[in-house]
């Protein structure tokens, strides 16, 4: 099946215009390149996973995307539009959502809340509505509060109910990391990025984020971006997957291939490993 | 030791009680620190002058003046607080006895020293060199008119009897505990509110009940001391706590009935703060007009501290520039141009002017974080005064002359507002308040008011979220700035003069101190700081109930600040949110006593798991 997922995509990418695309991208940390001349095209409705050793520059990557490092060379281009020298919050507006890899909610404020708020960019009632309580205004808080409640429904039992009302902080572990998910959900993005989606949880909870990946995909229609370092839920969502190393791009396609590059599994193990 | 637990079912169960502690096993560490630490605030009180200053204010005439009061309250509240003991979940709590008493009497004996000490050090030793405030009046004062040894003999006996009177308190049941209280916050109340009392009741014609509560040279009688205990305190038997049933009913109501009862107080408050100026003297609503004044600042500061989190110190800025602009406005004599505008219509060029200027004073500054923003924000609240102070200006604003002459408020021809009358700039400030309230109520539950929470939890990621931060924070800075720009203009038109000395950077302190002790980011509790500090301390100029601490406003402000850090960072009337942030820890850990926690990893908490998609 990820084959025929794989093939779809690359189909696809004949015809269309790729929905995100980074052209030799590259991020300097004083001299250190964390990013070297990376290119990198994301389509719509694929799930693209990007593995890599620590330090590979995975999260650089995302960084660098949602603007929150600066690029120093090369391009990124969003549905055809460069995205270098906006600001996050225009990044996120145009349409791509992140998740933090160190879990990082808006800790006192509640779930519900955390949800509301990450659909600012999206709705545009301005303070003098909220003064003079217009039929707009409230019109638009419903529909704010709808949406919340729709996107926690997403994840199940789990968010809804009591829970919705209750500061984030009370939540667990795994909780949050869905609470995260629902938060970038609510920024109606186009791209989600993903960044280490189920660091921390058991096996059976990853199971289930998984599967939510994937629906996340068929049911919202969002193309999704995942940093993972967990190769049992990498096989299982991607279309394809990414490998990076030193900030440079070492293999590209489907997990089988990707799985049994020489070069990935040098970078893994170390020089050798792959030999019998 | 045989302890039995109660049910766990009861409402609020309370701590099992163990047998009372051995009259002599103490924390001797622990006296010896309260004690000293206690004399050192005594030593500290007398040498500041604080006795002598206050020591014609009178509390019960003629047994206790508040000069005495403040050295008798600190070995009390050590000998109480030496008896405090921690309670911990399900540990017996052992019931109070004997040690108690004991161990205040060691306390007390200990602050007691203290005085004690001072008193032979300055018969011995010339010490007026390094202790200014030392006068024959606060040795006389301390040593009741007669020798040293009597001094020290007598501080130690009263420090050592007031600490076992604070440890007597501790063997009070709840009930009596309540009366107690009841009955000493009721006379020092009454004394406190003297002038407050006594002004009402002339209105309403109760000057009999009043001549006879309150001696002729100010103070409460001793016979009607006595009698307003007595009477307190059987109120407080015969109410049974009522008041806080109610209270704790009122914090269970849900939805519709929770609303009406809100409203119910709402219009009480309100029908009292408009008939209550009506009967009452120059002197109070000028008092009330001040609280006002300051409310309507805290609130504009509120905005901007509590809800986006932006720690501005330099907020008098806006109050300064809301002030000269009406007074330029308004005033004949404004030095460049006098438009001479109706203050209604100068208002609304107030207004843009003030935001225009938070535009201007927050563009560079809202960049920056944190601590440097803090520094950033007192720079330009005094850039601002030396503006105003400055030659360059002074063809404009009239350097350190300022501007006089300002007329008063005229509100569509029907009434003139300006200083002679403080009722009615009470019942402008009051309106305006109401406006501040309705703003920052309105805002806090829309879509910008959950961006500036957003922003203040986590800056960063806030922006990851989509929100353009630097226009949210922005928006707050120009809201705080035109809600303090109303106080600044009713200011101007109440004093009828404005100069550059009126806004010291003391000002951006007592407010954010306001609004830090009333509870930030709650409106009620910003105007109960306002009411509690200003209102009986004083604000920066203004006097308050108790006019004789204005000396020692600044220092008792800062211990305020200092015990409330330490004691209750949220305020006293703290916002639910506030104390989420500061008790995190303690309320997640709550939350798992009680059963709640959220820890599906072991499972079945949540009801069936949604099906795993192969």
């Amino acid at each position: 099946m990820t084959d025929m997922q794989a093939a779809a995509g690359a189909a696809a990418a004949g015809v269309r215009q790729p929905l995100l695309e980074t052209r030799r991208l590259s991020v300097d940390f004083g001299g250190l390149k964390a990013l070297d001349d990376l290119d990198l095209e994301i389509y719509e409705g694929e799930i693209v996973s990007v593995i890599g050793p620590n330090g590979a520059g995975k999260t650089t990557l995302f960084n660098a995307i949602t603007a929150t490092v600066e690029s120093s060379d090369g391009d990124i281009v969003f549905e055809g539009q460069s995205l270098l020298g906006l600001d996050p919050n225009r990044v996120t507006s145009s349409g791509i959502a992140r998740t933090f890899q160190n879990v990082r909610l808006f800790a006192n404020m509640s779930v519900l809340e955390n949800v509301m708020v990450s659909q600012h960019c999206r709705t545009k009632q301005h303070a003098f509505g909220a003064l003079l309580y217009t039929k707009a205004f409230r019109q638009e808080e419903a529909e704010i509060r709808q949406r919340a409640e729709e996107i926690l429904g997403f994840f199940g039992t789990r968010l809804v109910g009591y829970r919705m009302d209750q500061p984030a902080f009370t939540l667990s572990y795994a909780n949050r990391r869905r609470l995260e998910i629902a938060r970038a959900m609510a920024t109606q993005p186009k791209l989600i990025l993903l960044d280490e989606p189920v660091a921390g949880m058991n096996p059976v909870e990853s199971a289930e984020l998984t599967g939510l990946i994937g629906r996340l995909r068929d049911e919202w229609g969002f193309a999704i971006v995942v940093i993972e370092h967990d190769m049992g839920v990498v096989r299982e969502v991607s279309d394809r997957v990414v490998v990076l190393d030193h900030g440079v791009k070492i293999a590209e396609g489907d997990y089988a291939d990707v799985a049994n590059d020489p070069q990935v599994i040098e970078a893994y193990l170390g020089k050798g490993a792959g030999d019998p | 030791m045989n302890t039995t637990l109660p049910p766990t079912t009861g409402p609020q169960p309370e701590a099992p009680r163990a047998a009372p502690r051995p009259a002599f096993t103490h924390d001797w560490r622990r006296i010896a620190r309260m004690g000293s630490v206690a004399a050192f605030g005594q030593v500290f009180i007398a040498l500041s002058n604080m006795p002598v200053r206050l020591d014609e204010r009178l509390i019960v005439k003629p047994v206790l003046s508040l000069g005495y009061l403040v050295l008798l309250i600190l070995p009390f509240a050590a000998g109480y607080r030496q008896g405090h003991q921690i309670k911990r979940e399900n540990m017996p709590v052992c019931a109070p006895g004997p040690n108690e008493v004991v161990g205040g009497f060691l306390c007390g004996l200990i602050t007691g020293g203290g005085l004690s000490l001072l008193a032979v050090l300055v018969t011995h030793f010339d010490l007026r060199e390094p202790l200014v405030n030392w006068s024959p009046v606060l040795l006389d004062l301390l040593s009741f008119s007669n020798e040293m040894w009597f001094a020290v003999v007598i501080w130690l006996a009263i420090g050592a009897g007031m600490g076992a009177a604070g440890g007597v308190l501790r063997l009070l049941g709840p009930k009596s505990h309540r009366v107690v209280v009841t009955m000493a916050l009721a006379v020092a109340g009454a004394a406190v509110l003297e002038s407050l009392v006594v002004d009402v009741a002339e209105g309403l014609g109760l000057e009999p009940l009043t001549d006879r509560l309150y001696a002729p040279r100010g103070g409460v009688a001793w016979p009607s001391a006595l009698g307003l205990a007595a009477v307190s305190g059987l109120l407080a038997v015969l109410g049974r706590g009522r008041f806080r049933q109610a209270r704790a009913r009122h914090a269970q109501m849900e939805g519709a009935q929770r609303t009406r009862a809100n409203l119910g107080l709402i219009i009480a408050t309100a029908a009292v703060l408009i008939v209550l100026p009506l009967f009452a003297g120059k002197l109070t609503n000028e008092l009330l007009a001040n609280v006002g004044l300051f409310v309507l600042l805290a609130l504009g500061l509120n905005v901007v501290v509590g809800l986006a989190g932006i720690l501005d110190l330099g907020y008098v800025a806006f109050f300064a520039v809301g002030s000269y602009t009406a007074a330029v406005l308004t005033a004949a004599t404004s030095p460049k141009i006098a438009p001479e505008m109706p203050w209604l219509v100068a208002l609304i060029v107030v207004v843009i002017i003030t935001g225009l200027v938070g535009l201007f004073i927050g563009a560079p500054v809202i960049r920056m974080r944190g601590d440097y923003l803090a520094i950033v924000t007192l720079g330009f609240g005094e850039i601002i005064r030396l503006l105003f102070l400055s030659d360059w200006l002074s063809g404009w604003f009239g350097g350190s002359q300022g501007i006089t002459k300002i007329p008063g408020a005229g509100i569509f021809g029907i009434t003139e507002v300006s200083g002679t009358d403080p009722r009615r700039v009470f019942y402008l400030v009051l309106a305006f308040c109401v406006v501040a309230i309705y703003i920052s109520w309105r805002l806090e539950r829309s879509r910008l008011g959950r961006a500036w929470m957003a922003v203040r939890e986590d800056e960063t990621v806030a922006e990851a979220m989509g929100i353009n931060t630097v226009n949210v924070k922005l928006l707050a800075f120009v809201v705080g700035a035109v809600l303090g720009s109303f106080s600044g203009a009713i200011f101007a038109a109440k004093v009828g003069s404005v100069f550059p000395a009126s806004f010291l950077i003391l000002v951006s302190i007592v407010i954010l101190v306001v609004v830090i002790f009333g509870g930030m980011g709650n409106i009620i509790g910003v105007i109960a700081g306002s009411a509690v500090l200003i209102g009986v301390l004083g604000g920066p100029k203004q006097p308050g109930l108790l006019a004789e601490f204005s000396e020692f406003k600044l220092l008792i402000y800062g211990a305020l600040l200092i015990w409330m850090m330490l004691a209750r960072p949220e305020g006293l009337i703290p916002s639910v949110r506030r104390t989420r942030e500061l008790r995190q820890q303690e309320m997640a850990q709550d939350a798992w006593l009680r059963g709640q926690v959220d820890d599906d990893d072991a499972g079945g908490a949540d009801g069936p798991r949604p099906a795993v998609q192969p």
